[in-house]
């Protein structure tokens, strides 16, 4: 354990990002996804320092390859003979002692293993998800990734007519030159005979996949034509049939320095395997080729949409409205990603789950189910491999909507977790620990934290006054409810703003509770605002700058009760802190859909858009979810670890992470 | 004149439905129609200003009465008042020249006169009058404090009792022509409301820049024709339009902007703070500019301005000449603004089922109003169809259109 700390910590440093998995695999393995685009850093990957960690670090996933029930069981057994296998939990105890072992001793035979392995488990995968091409990619890239290891140069001749391996030459085409930069410099290995008899048992299973997916792929291009939306996909699936005879080329340009050093071509391979299920939060959007790659993984159809605001390109932009029919209808055809955190991803799509803390809760609910049917497979080490599926799991969720920063906090708690465990524990008893830990987390971080913060705020609250809110917040809500519970005389004034008008469920919420409202849009904020003495807001993140991150228009409110000097309150989770800074809204932000803005309420038909007007290219709608608030607007915050000004947040999140890690 | 009786009536109904909005369109109503009633006035043989002074301050006051918040109707009868006063004062020296000319043995009498109703004539007297008509303290009045300068105030300001009696007999002669002469002058008038946007407009070019990015709120059209020039003197740049909900201004302005080929981003008010940072101008269309230099705009300005002045961005306000009010304000948010039906905030009887009326429920107020108050301290420049001016300059402006006599009508 200690060695792979010591291995990570310049990455760690460099991603401070949330959702870096403090784990080594994914961590070493972010390199080579790097190095893609840009030469400079290729040539760090393949450096001697960088390289050897993450081969000591990889050889540990190479022994236990099968994570898929594949034919080939038996010959895996046969071939892993040579190197030790133990249970997953006494596995770990291994690393540290047989690295070099493992690293010398037990090669190709794993490699080759590997590679069969993973074709088989493709095509099982196509066969279900049909009208998915976003995850069939992913998975041939899996696939390219762990496929051209062994003996490429001997197989290549038997395999080039077949579809099948076409299609993984076009996937692989960006990867493989990657792998050559990595690769080059290595001895070369020779390729056994178990390997080619590997090969070509692979090979023949996979012919009658192959064609079904040749159909597949026909009946795509035929959609895609017929939708004559994504002009890029239509044609990239139209070039995958006839791609036999054009395609061929490139990959074997590519693939001929390949036939060298099998091995560490598979551990890269591995790795990339293991970095393609690392959520990249900061992803930029206006990065195509990355872009480009992150969709072909991608679970969720998105269209991008074609009159992007140019400010925010590096933000993702879609067209709305057309992932959900396409997701739900999938719903029992997608087996790699457990129904429950299917059924969340679904809801955050639809909007059916809003609010930092409901999105959180509902996410780590599905994790905790999802743990729950967890098996590790044989041969696997839970750590590793549940690591993995969360990543997995994360990665879809983002694909839905991104995630806000507190469930990256909790996210990280997670993986913090399963890093943790004490190797001595059985499979049953790890599942049951997790999961009592993410039911703590919820209880300690979410619903005790919102009780100490009402208790908190309740204190500032004193008869006569008028509370100002914007939006909606749970917390705010449940401060408001229970002063006017302990019956405190107070008057509340609630701001609005469009598109969500989340302030109208708040409003009906405390008038049943008999609270007297006022109701007004942020535009009236100034004339409202000599009313108020006193603002409460939500938020959904509060960086270490004392940035605070929320509800757009939240700076709005904060800034001109700041000109008319009215405290400005913000209630906020410690668990919604983060590491991060941030001075503006635009570099860090998610954007919501640009119909919500262009539909207006009907009585003002003047100001309709036509259809017409909609489609100029000149006119873009921006809908913003989030702002940032600059710290000097906040007079205090309020979190369950008490009321501290915003200078505070940086200790409090650097105590936190402390106890975080104890946790 | 039941004719002009009725068309005021008619306009003041209007005015308190609300169904004229728009200070542009509210002042150019406002000055045809008291064109028509300075026409329809039949004007007595002596007296005649006084007379066209009473009868347009009368309908006047009904107007201001019929939508006090609608500054422009206040201004454009301030205006018309003034330009009586002008044109009878420059009557009345030209006439006066002409008597010192002929009745050279009648000036012992003036004076005496003078001496009797007016004791205590000063200097400082004198400079006060000059102000009150709004003529340029000229040093030359300054120094002479002479029975000519001293008739100014006489004539113009108090009746002219005397003057009726002493020149009734050159009045037939310019009896029309005064009323011509107003006439004249209110055409004026309504040819510069008319043509404020392109005098505001053609200033644009030295304002926009290549590339800029331009923020503004409500629905304007000097802001539209504002951009469109610059637009057509081949600069381009880019707008974010703050959709101004409840009465969606901007979306209305964004596709005027759009039609006119300008690449617009309509963005919510909620986000005006978050992009505000990587905006370069923020311009604005007024409602009314207040004698201090404070602007009354559509609702959500004042955040806009506040952003503004946080990020240093530059707040830049449209204003027709209409638009400047000669009032200070007192607390504008409130007594200069005006809350419109909340059913544009929330549907009528949405939200009837959680109020039971009885002791002890809940209650729902909405707020809903119009206009928003910017205090001069966040105005970076006024752009006016003069040129642009500085909000502590405004003042100033405002002195040289409206006469002091009728600053409180």
């Amino acid at each position: 354990m200690d060695t792979r700390r010591g291995a990570l910590a310049v990455p760690k440093v460099r991603r401070v990002g949330f959702f870096t998995s403090i784990e080594p695999p994914p961590e070493s393995s972010q390199r080579p996804n790097r190095s893609q685009s840009g030469p400079v850093e290729a040539t760090t990957s393949s450096s001697p320092l960088s390289n050897s960690p993450s081969g000591n670090l990889i050889s540990p996933v190479l022994i236990p390859p099968s994570r898929h029930h594949s034919d080939n069981l038996t010959t895996r057994v046969a071939a892993a003979a040579p190197v030790p296998v133990p249970g997953p939990a006494a596995f770990r105890r291994y690393l540290a002692q047989d690295r070099s072992l493992l690293h010398v001793g037990s090669y190709n035979p794993p490699d080759s293993l590997l590679g069969t392995s993973t074709p088989s488990s493709n095509g099982e995968f196509s066969e279900d998800s049909a009208s998915l091409f976003g995850f069939q990619r992913s998975d041939s890239t899996k696939l390219s990734a762990s496929f051209p290891n062994g003996g490429f140069d001997l197989t290549l001749a038997v395999r080039a007519p077949q579809e099948s391996e076409t299609k993984i030459a076009t996937a692989s085409a960006s990867e493989g030159k990657k792998k050559i930069a990595k690769v080059s410099g290595k001895s070369e290995s020779v390729t056994t005979k178990p390997q080619k008899e590997k090969e070509q048992k692979a090979l023949k299973d996979k012919t009658t996949k192959a064609e079904r997916r040749a159909i597949q792929e026909a009946q795509r291009a035929a959609k895609a034509a017929a939708k004559g939306e994504g002009s890029r996909r239509a044609d990239e699936s139209g070039r995958a049939n006839p791609g036999k005879a054009t395609k061929k080329p490139q990959p074997k340009k590519e693939r001929l320095p390949v036939t060298s050093s099998v091995s560490e071509k598979t551990a890269v391979a591995v790795e990339k395997e293991k970095r393609m299920d690392v959520p990249q939060t900061l992803m930029q959007y206006d990065d195509r080729s990355r872009v480009d790659k992150a969709k072909r993984r991608a679970v969720v159809e998105q269209t991008e949409s074609k009159n992007k605001v140019e400010l925010f390109l590096h933000l993702p932009q879609y067209e709305r409205g057309n992932q959900l029919p396409n997701l739900s209808s999938n719903f029992f055809t997608l087996d790699s990603i457990h129904h429950a955190v299917y059924k969340v991803g679904l809801q955050h799509l639809a909007g059916d789950i809003s609010g930092d803390n409901a999105r959180c809760i509902a996410m780590l609910q599905a994790f905790q189910e999802a743990i729950e049917d967890y098996i590790t497979p044989p041969m696997k080490d839970l750590t590793m491999d549940l690591t993995t599926k969360i990543n997995g799991y994360v990665s879809f969720l983002i694909e839905c909507r991104p995630l806000s920063m507190s469930m990256g906090n909790a996210i990280r708690f997670l993986k913090n977790q399963i890093r943790k465990l004490p190797v001595n524990l059985s499979e049953s008893e790890a599942k049951i620990s997790l999961c009592s830990d993410i039911g703590r987390f919820i209880d300690e971080k979410i619903i005790l934290a919102d009780k100490a913060i009402v208790q908190h705020a309740v204190t500032k609250i004193r008869d006569g006054e008028v509370l100002l809110t914007y939006g909606f917040s749970c917390v705010v809500e449940m401060i408001l409810l229970y002063a006017h519970e302990i019956g405190k005389k107070f008057r509340v004034v609630i701001v609005d703003s469009r598109p969500n008008l989340e302030g109208q469920k708040l409003l009906r919420r405390l008038v049943t509770r008999g609270l007297d409202c006022t109701y007004t849009h942020i535009n009236a904020i100034s004339y409202i605002m000599r009313e108020a003495t006193r603002v409460f807001l939500g938020a959904s993140s509060i960086f270490s700058n004392g940035t605070l991150y929320a509800r757009v228009g939240t700076a709005c409110i904060a800034m001109v009760a700041n000109a008319f000097s009215v405290p400005v309150i913000v209630c906020c989770e410690a668990y919604k802190f983060h590491e991060r800074v941030l001075l503006d809204s635009i570099c860090s932000n998610e954007l919501g859909d640009p119909d919500a803005v262009a539909n207006i309420p009907s009585f003002r038909t003047n100001a309709k858009h036509s259809k017409t007007i909609n489609n100029n290219k000149n006119l873009q709608f921006l809908n913003l979810m989030y702002d940032s608030t600059p710290s000097e607007y906040i007079s205090m915050i309020v979190s369950d670890y008490g009321m501290i000004p915003p200078t505070s947040i940086p200790v409090i999140v650097r105590e936190y992470r402390r106890e975080h890690l104890l946790l | 004149m039941p004719d002009v009786q009725s068309t005021v009536v008619e306009f003041v109904n209007k005015l308190r439905k609300r169904k004229i909005e728009g200070s542009q369109a509210t002042a150019k109503c406002t000055v045809e129609l008291l064109r028509s009633v300075i026409s329809h006035q039949r004007v007595p043989h002596a007296n005649q200003a006084a007379a066209l002074i009473d009868a347009v301050k009368a309908v006047g006051e009904q107007l201001v009465a019929a939508n006090p918040v609608e500054l422009a109707v206040g201004n454009v009868v301030r205006r018309v008042l003034h330009i009586i006063r002008e044109e009878d004062l420059s009557l009345t020296t030209a006439a006066m020249g002409g008597l010192d000319l002929l009745d050279a043995s009648d000036d012992d009498d003036v004076d005496n006169c003078k001496g009797i109703g007016y004791p205590a004539m000063s200097a400082a007297v004198v400079a006060a009058a000059a102000r009150s008509t709004l003529r340029p303290p000229s040093l030359q009045t300054l120094l002479e404090g002479t029975p000519e300068s001293a008739t100014v105030p006489y004539t113009s300001s108090s009746g002219a009792d005397s003057e009726s009696k002493s020149k009734s007999a050159d009045k037939s002669s310019l009896t029309r022509k005064l009323k011509h002469d107003v006439i004249e002058g209110v055409n004026q008038l309504i040819h510069e409301i008319a043509g404020c946007h392109e005098q505001i407009a053609e200033q644009a070019i030295e304002h926009i820049h290549q590339n800029e990015v331009i923020l503004t709120l409500g629905s304007s059209r000097t802001v539209l024709e504002f951009m469109c020039a610059a637009k057509e003197k081949k600069r381009s740049f880019r707008v974010f339009v703050a959709e101004g909900a409840p009465r969606y201004q901007g979306h209305l302005l964004a596709k005027e902007l759009v039609a006119r080929g300008l690449q617009t981003t309509v963005i919510t008010d909620s986000a005006v703070f978050a992009m505000i940072s990587r905006v370069n101008m923020v311009i604005i269309g007024a409602h009314a500019v207040m004698a201090n230099g404070g602007v009354i705009g559509p609702v959500g300005v004042n955040m806009a301005a506040l952003a503004a002045q946080k990020h240093a961005v530059p707040f830049v306000v449209l204003a027709g000449s209409h638009k400047l009010c000669p009032l200070y304000p007192h607390n504008p948010e409130v007594l200069l603004n005006e809350l419109r039906s909340p059913s544009e905030l929330l549907d009528f009887g949405e939200f009837s089922d959680c109020l039971d009326f009885g002791a002890g429920s809940g209650s729902i107020q909405v707020v809903n109003p119009t206009f928003d108050y910017v205090p001069p301290n966040l105005v970076s420049l006024f752009i006016t169809d003069t040129g642009g001016h500085n909000p502590s300059y405004m003042y100033r402006l405002i002195a040289d259109y409206y006469s002091a006599d009728d600053l409180v009508m």
